[in-house]
């Protein structure tokens, strides 16, 4: 099944795959990053308003709790107020805000009175009624707490830390104190601190009421960075924001806890703040006593929607990616199976099988189109084998004919050498090498009478079988032409007037004709455009013999041919032979020339007449390395002279 | 009649009898400085790892705090040993209290001074017309800096809290380093925020936290004393070498005195405490007083308020290099 491994269709749906997966992450991770930024803005809005109205409650809680000491601090510094006086002006104050659990006026020393280094009037509530303490002693050294302290030496009405109230009971409190001054000998000189307690189990739950998504919560820290409010009870008023940074390792948080005490709003990632767990923190400070507000939302539920989307983008994503593999799979295997198919169809018919099923296929794509072409191919294939055969066997019938047909031509030439014993006088030997299966080349001889030897040799125009026809009627003509007494002009002017009689293929033969007298010597002859034969005298000049007038055999009626006449001295020799001699090529078309045959025939002049054709054919052979152009034929008579008896 | 016979006769047995001492623990009490916390770390790890044990004592580890001051019981003997500062000590052996220093634990002045930079303070000399918050108790080294420096120092009383100086209060305030210190940089001021001044730096190294007893219980049994000492010594290098199982002890013990805990301020504080404890690396051996360190701030202690101190001698008994 895996069979396209490595192959189109694999490669197809890894590209496929890949780049869709490329495409879809940058979407996907753009759509990500876009809804993401959407959801922090909106939460940030959301903190913003949430945070707006809950510091706008505090505060208001807070200042209206600030305007009773306020006033009070401006009565106390336009001069001594008596002792009576003051704790009136207490107990009205804790009438009109029953936000305010006590408050008092810690004098400075001998502030009250020159004798009483200690006076702080301090009314409060009980549970049924209000009541007061003239508080102050050696024992209670008021100087040093932080309530008095701290606006004295800065000069500023602020709000302590909170703390939990000393009287038991697991009650926030924070305190409120203002700083009063009265002139001294001209100075301004601090006079004392009028404070007011208030109870902060309010903050508490004015805090716990606002649900932020499900585990979300809103926490409260003081000046110190001190968790006054936390869902979890151990953190308040016992770790600090800056603890909590230096616990979890966290710069990023001590950082934030920077920016809260500095009074500043922001929207911030926190990694770690919840629990270790990563969340979103809208900060925003509470003016009145410098505490800062933050609404921390979890990363996971803010979230949620967009991770449960992300889930089923992916999920989605990789189902389609999945339909997608295996749809590009399964439409690549339908290009690359009738590929594969033909390949192994390619393969048989290479093989020799041409009845290999070819795959069908309707579709009109490029593969049905190949597919259909490969059909088409293995029909013509087949067609064309089928045609070839049967033209094979045809020409091995004509071959057959034609062998037949050379055996027969040559069987029309003599073959017995020395031709006859009733001619002593003479020796000869013929040699005849078609190009193909039947030629052109003619040669005979016979005696006419006792003393007339006849000899011819000839050249038809063109080769093979028409040829081979025209030249074996050629042979023919001149075997019945050449009667006794018959001059070898005469012989080649009747075969002339035979053979164009009615020749339309205006065919004709070169041919040279010669009678020999075996008792004189004397050679007439008669040449019809042939190739001048060579005369080898016994003393071993080698020549061409003279041309006598007369052309073409059997083109024209009426052609005239002359009589030539020589005489043979015992020992001479004559070659006669075909122009498949002289014009043999070599592999470059260079003929064999009729220097070349002079040359030849002097350096061989001693040898017995067949050896002389023998070796003179091998070296034709040769020299056309096997690819004869034209039939050969060589004729060579050696005259002996008289012969006794 | 009656009683006197038998408590003579048991005076004699006891006399006679042979010292079972040998063979049980002896008991010895402690009361440390303050209620518990990092800062008497070597104490509860010697404790709790049986160091005391193995020295043959049964140690008992008084609650200490504001309203149980080691001194007061110390005098009235309802602690046999104690620590207690090197100046409180000589103040009291002015006194007339025949104290004795068995060990001197802490080497090094833990006291410091911290500037906000953004009051313009950022060398010693920057001090001089400032407003600077010191402890009642704790004015005598930075009395006697003021006073070495010629710096002319407008001080404020400064309470428990570290908030006078976080609200700007004050230009500058005392601290420990293993204490308000941290709480300061976890109120939200970076360190490079801050200017801090060690005693030790400019020659007012006042050694802390000391191991005292009273001369009469320490002549009954020096060995228990010894071995008391060497035992704590071994206790803060435990301590020193296994810091989260000494917080988690330490922990335990605040939780039992029902005190807010919070780890990294421990962790910070027996951080620090190596440092006071064996200012030279772990290898030292811890515990000793010296002389010079006695005989400054003796020295200065007359100069600030004519306090008499006895011979080195007479304040020291040499139990760790015994």
């Amino acid at each position: 099944m895996i069979t396209f491994k490595k192959g189109i269709a694999f490669k197809l749906a890894l590209i496929f795959s890949g780049s869709v997966m490329l495409i879809f992450v940058l979407i996907f991770g753009t759509y990500y990053r876009f809804t993401r930024k959407l959801i922090e803005k909106n939460t940030a809005e959301n903190a913003r308003n949430l945070t707006l109205g809950t510091v706008a409650r505090i505060d208001g809680i807070l200042r209206s709790v600030q305007r009773g000491p306020d006033n009070m601090a401006g009565t106390m510094e336009r001069g001594p107020v008596a002792r009576e006086e003051i704790l009136g002006l207490l107990r009205s104050e804790l009438e009109k805000n029953p936000e305010i659990y006590a408050c008092g006026v810690s004098f400075a020393p001998y502030a009250f009175g020159k004798n009483e280094q200690y006076a702080f009037p301090y009314y409060y509530r009980t549970k049924k009624s209000l009541t007061y303490s003239w508080l102050g002693s050696s024992e209670y050294n008021y100087f040093l707490a932080d309530w008095y302290q701290i606006p004295k030496e800065s000069g500023h009405a602020q709000w302590s830390e909170p703390y939990y109230d000393e009287g038991g009971g697991n009650i926030l409190m924070a305190t409120y104190s203002v700083p009063f001054y009265r002139l001294v000998n001209g100075k301004r000189t601090f006079t004392g601190v009028v404070t007011a307690d208030m109870s902060l189990g309010w903050l508490r739950e004015l805090v716990a009421t606002i649900k932020i998504l499900d585990t979300g919560y809103v926490f409260l820290i003081s000046k110190n960075g001190d968790f006054v409010t936390h869902p979890d009870n151990a953190f308040v008023m016992n770790q600090s924001i800056f603890g909590l940074a230096e616990e979890l390792g966290d710069t990023k948080l001590r950082a934030i806890g920077r920016g809260m005490l500095g009074g500043r709003t922001d929207f911030v990632h926190t990694p770690r703040l919840d629990a270790g767990k990563p969340g979103f923190l809208y900060y925003t400070p509470v003016t009145s006593s410098g505490w800062s507000l933050a609404v921390l939302f979890p990363q996971v539920e803010l979230l949620a929607d967009l991770t449960r989307l992300n889930w089923l983008v992916l999920l989605l994503s990789a189902a389609g990616m999945l339909v997608l593999f295996v749809v590009v799979v399964s439409e690549a295997r339908s290009i690359t199976g009738p590929l594969t198919h033909m390949a192994d169809a390619t393969a048989e018919i290479a093989a020799g099988n041409l009845d290999v099923d070819m795959p069908e296929t309707r579709s009109q794509d490029e593969v049905g189109v190949l597919s259909r072409a490969f059909a088409a191919m293995q029909m013509s294939l087949k067609n064309h084998i089928a045609r070839l055969t049967e033209a094979t066997a045809a020409r091995e019938r004509i071959e057959s004919e034609l062998n037949i047909a050379r055996d027969i031509q040559l069987s029309i030439l003599p073959k017995i050498f020395p031709p006859f014993t009733g001619m002593p006088e003479l020796d000869l030997f013929a040699v005849l090498k078609s190009a193909r299966e039947v030629g052109g080349d003619l040669y005979d001889f016979f005696a006419a009478d006792p003393e007339h030897f006849c000899f011819v040799i000839g050249d038809v125009s063109g080769k093979g079988v028409p040829a081979s026809l025209f030249m074996a009627v050629t042979k023919t003509l001149f075997k019945a032409t050449a009667v006794r007494g018959t001059p070898p002009e005469a012989v080649l002017d009747q075969v002339n007037a035979e053979l164009s009689k009615g020749n339309d293929k205006a065919m004709f033969v070169t041919a040279f004709f010669a009678i020999l007298n075996t008792k004189t010597g004397v050679v007439e002859f008669s040449n019809g455009g042939h190739n001048l034969p060579v005369l080898i005298r016994k003393d071993g000049t080698v020549e061409y013999l003279w041309r006598t007038k007369g052309m073409v055999v059997g083109a024209m009626e009426g052609m005239e041919f002359e009589r030539g006449t020589l005489t043979l001295a015992p020992g001479d020799r004559f070659f006669l032979y075909t122009d498949g001699v002289t014009e043999a090529m070599d592999r470059n078309k260079v003929l064999f020339s009729d220097e070349r045959l002079l040359r030849e025939l002097k350096l061989l002049k001693g040898l017995p007449v067949k050896e002389v054709l023998g070796r003179l054919l091998t070296m034709l052979v040769d020299y056309s390395g096997g690819d004869q152009s034209d039939d050969i034929t060589m004729m060579l008579l050696e005259y002996k002279g008289p012969q006794p008896g | 009649m009656k009683l006197p016979r038998l408590f003579l006769s048991l005076c004699v047995c006891a006399c006679i009898l042979p010292a079972p001492a040998l063979a049980a623990p002896k008991k010895l009490s402690f009361i440390p400085l303050w209620s518990p916390q990092a800062q008497f770390a070597g104490y509860y790890v010697a404790l709790e790892k049986g160091f005391y044990r193995s020295k043959g004592l049964e140690v008992e580890i008084l609650k200490g705090g504001p309203e149980r001051p080691a001194d007061v019981l110390l005098k009235e003997g309802k602690a046999d040993i104690g620590t207690l500062w090197l100046s409180e000590a000589i103040k009291e052996r002015s006194q007339g209290v025949r104290l004795v220093n068995v060990a001197q634990m802490v080497q090094r002045s833990a006291l410091m001074l911290v500037a906000k930079k953004s009051s313009g303070i950022r060398k010693l000399q920057d001090l001089d017309g400032k407003k600077v918050a010191l402890w009642e108790s704790f004015q005598l080294q930075p009395l006697a800096l003021f006073r070495k420096y010629h710096l002319h120092v407008n001080v404020i009383p400064q309470a428990h809290s570290i908030n006078l100086f976080l609200r700007g209060g004050a230009d500058a305030a005392s601290a420990m380093i293993y204490n308000e210190y941290h709480t300061i940089l976890n109120s939200g001021l970076n360190p490079e925020e801050l200017t801090t001044f060690f005693f030790y730096d400019y020659g007012l190294n006042f050694p802390e936290d000391g191991l005292y007893m009273l001369e009469k219980n320490y002549n009954r049994d020096p060995a228990a004393a010894a071995a008391f000492v060497k035992a704590t010594v071994e206790g803060w290098k435990y301590a020193f070498g296994h810091q989260d199982e000494t917080i988690n002890i330490v922990l335990r013990r605040m939780a039992d005195a029902h005190l807010p805990a919070n780890r990294m301020h421990q962790k910070w504080m027996l951080e620090k405490m190596q440092g006071l404890i064996f200012p030279g690396g772990a290898g030292a051996r811890g515990g000793e007083l010296k002389r010079a360190d006695y005989e400054r701030v003796a020295s200065e202690l007359a100069a600030a308020g004519g306090w008499k101190s006895v011979d080195f001698n007479a304040f020291y008994r040499d139990c760790v290099t015994k």
